[in-house]
């Protein structure tokens, strides 16, 4: 099975061929670039169904769909994205690459269970796929699968939730693998402290994996023995309480908005040094707030029920500690912004695109306060403006993170280099279609458009319009910035081992790098961010 | 990777723990019929953590490993403590 090229030194990619050598394989690289085609390709799936919302909404009343099929396709949408991309997304697919390299090892601990976590994962997505075309009956509760309506709608919401719930046990096990990995296969000399910080970020997701998601797994196998054994837990007319159901639903699922979203911030923080070519600026308070934001996740789940008939006594609670986790963000955020002062700043593609995700996480990170505050959420809860806001924080910083990562590390992955310039507009396109598409919905949230609405009043067309023509500037930028990977993959430049002049470890060995990473295990002897220029003395 | 010795548990001892367990779950069944009200639930919640504290420490070896590995299992009880007090706050103050 070892085909060397001529052209090409053995690495990950070639070392054997043949589709079962990929679909068996329990080398980590490999496994990544399982899971990044998979996203890859369901993201743009769910792109296509958000860009027919957007159309049908260009004017009111009925455009191209009815509003069962509007209902079924932001479901649809909500599911994929949530579920199949952006929880695993970044974990799954970078972790997967990068973390047993940046730590100096040649596998995760347990590799077969990584596959075997793939396979779940892909098993889940097909599911869930299956559960919108089996019987004619589309779920059609949203992704949230709130009761009483999941428990009694006659859509294929077994299938779906059964889906959800597979997708979490591999997150489980991917979480699980990281952190053993983490805690037992770092190199020698690498001390936590010396450890990158996309490592850290990955470590802090990690243990929110492990420890939320079996909340939210659970929590559906009920609503699945309401619906199918008739036991009373969140139904009322069974003597349930629906309340109960968001409790246990947004336990998990707030914390999942930091499996989005930590990872992301692990990527920027990797890219800023190296594109200033200067130590990371505050590498323990980075470090630390990973762990700060998992921790304080934990326990703001409340403000997305502050509208559902909770307590008065929880709802300040919840908006309190909401607040709180704006503490350990804007660590970040200040210390990225001082990486780059005095930096010999180098504005390439994934440069271009972590600033995007400060410009586009910090809007979305302040409207978020908006809606942790009790008195403006009741304003605006459930219309355009948390559409907006959750798009801003999930695409513009998760989305925009996976960007940045994948234009960061696309030379180790790949070998090759991709068309700079076309990068660079394909980032132009997408930034500006991004804000056209989801800011006006801030606007037109305060006015008081509703969310999941096929139809709306007249007054609402302008807004309604100009995120359409949003929407599809946008997809003409994920187009252009795809076709650019695409090509490139193949018939790019041959690149060296570290075109960007890195300092973490997946810089010190080839592109691709090799089947098991490094011939000998390196010994660390210093922190992850020395860079050796006349701008870090 | 820690290297520490293996610990083998006596059968004595694992027919204590198990002798413990199972009174803890007759226990939890006849707790039932004392009426408790609105305690019922936290009763049955302590008698399973009890339980699941005495498994974790004899038959899955918490008690033999390192002092970092029960401080982290530790700290996953302590969550999920803070969790159902505060999603029970809510109940209590509706």
């Amino acid at each position: 099975m070892n085909n060397q090229t001529s052209t090409a030194p053995l690495n990950y990619l070639n070392h054997q061929t043949g589709l079962w050598s990929w679909l068996s394989s329990s080398d980590h690289k490999r496994i990544g670039l399982l899971y990044f085609y998979c996203i890859v390709t369901f993201f743009l799936s769910a792109a296509v169904l958000g860009l027919l919302m957007k159309i049908e909404k260009v004017a009111p009343g009925q455009t191209i769909m009815t509003a069962q099929t509007y209902n079924a396709m932001f479901t649809l949408h909500g599911i994929i994205m949530i579920f199949i991309v952006v929880i695993p997304g970044l974990a799954a697919v970078f972790g997967n690459l990068m973390l047993p390299i940046m730590i100096g090892a040649k596998d995760v601990a347990f590799p077969k269970l990584n596959l075997f976590s793939f396979y779940l994962f892909f098993g889940g997505a097909c599911l869930a796929l299956y559960s919108q075309f089996a019987n004619g009956h589309a779920p059609d509760t949203g992704w949230t699968f709130y009761v009483p309506y999941s428990a009694e709608a006659s859509s294929n919401v077994v299938l779906a939730l059964t889906a959800a719930f597979t997708l979490g046990f591999a997150s489980i096990l991917t979480g699980l693998n990281f952190i053993v990995t983490i805690h037992t296969m770092r190199a020698p000399g690498m001390t936590w402290f010396r450890m990158p910080l996309f490592p850290w970020s990955l470590y802090a997701t990690a243990w929110i994996q492990l420890l939320a998601t079996p909340v939210v797994g659970i929590t559906l196998l009920m609503v699945i023995a309401e619906r199918t054994l008739h036991v009373g837990f969140f139904d009322p007319k069974l003597g349930g309480d629906p309340v109960l159901y968001q409790h246990l639903f947004w336990i998990y699922s707030h914390p999942a908005v930091y499996v989005m979203i930590l990872p992301a911030m692990g990527v920027v923080t990797e890219i800023f040094p190296t594109f200033s070519q200067k130590p990371v600026f505050g590498y323990v308070p980075i470090a630390l707030s990973s762990l700060a934001i998992a921790l304080v996740g934990y326990f703001v789940w409340g403000h997305h029920m502050f509208t559902s008939g909770m307590s008065y006594e929880s709802r300040w609670f919840f908006s309190l500690l909401t607040f709180l986790v704006a503490i350990p963000s804007a660590i970040k955020v200040f210390n990225w912004l001082s990486t780059m002062y005095g930096g010999s700043v180098d504005l390439q593609p994934p440069l271009l695109y972590a600033i995007s995700f400060i410009f586009l996480f910090t809007i979305g990170g302040f409207t978020g306060l908006t809606l942790g505050a009790v008195a403006t959420d009741i304003q605006v809860h459930n219309t355009d403006f948390v559409v907006a806001h959750f798009h801003y924080i999930i695409f513009g910083g998760m989305g925009f993170g996976f960007f940045a990562a994948i234009h960061y590390w696309f030379p180790k992955i790949y070998g090759r280099l991709y068309h700079i310039r076309w990068a660079n507009i394909g980032w132009g396109i997408l930034f500006t279609g991004f804000n056209l598409l989801y800011f006006p919905m801030f606007i037109m949230g305060i006015q008081g458009m509703p969310r999941r609405y096929y139809d709306y009043d007249p007054k609402f067309q302008l807004g309604q319009t100009i995120s359409t023509i949003g929407a599809v500037i946008l997809f003409i930028g994920l187009i252009t910035m795809i076709s650019n990977l695409i090509y490139h993959a193949k018939k790019g430049a041959l690149a060296p081992a570290n075109p960007w002049h890195g300092v973490t470890l997946e810089w010190q060995i080839p592109s691709p790098p090799p089947h098991e990473n490094f011939d000998e295990i390196p010994v660390i002897t210093k922190g992850p961010y020395v860079f050796d220029n006349p701008y870090t003395k | 990777m820690d290297n520490h010795d293996s610990h083998i548990t006596s059968y004595a001892l694992n027919f204590k723990v198990l002798l413990v367990l199972l009174i803890l779950t007759l226990t939890s069944i006849l707790v039932i019929k004392f009426h408790l009200g609105a305690f019922t639930v936290a009763m049955a919640l302590l008698l399973a953590s009890i339980k699941c504290t005495i498994v974790l420490t004899y038959f899955m070896h918490l008690k033999f490993e390192s002092l970092i590995l029960r401080l982290m299992v530790g700290g996953i009880f302590l969550l999920f403590a803070i969790i159902i007090v505060i999603t029970f706050i809510d109940y209590y103050f509706r």
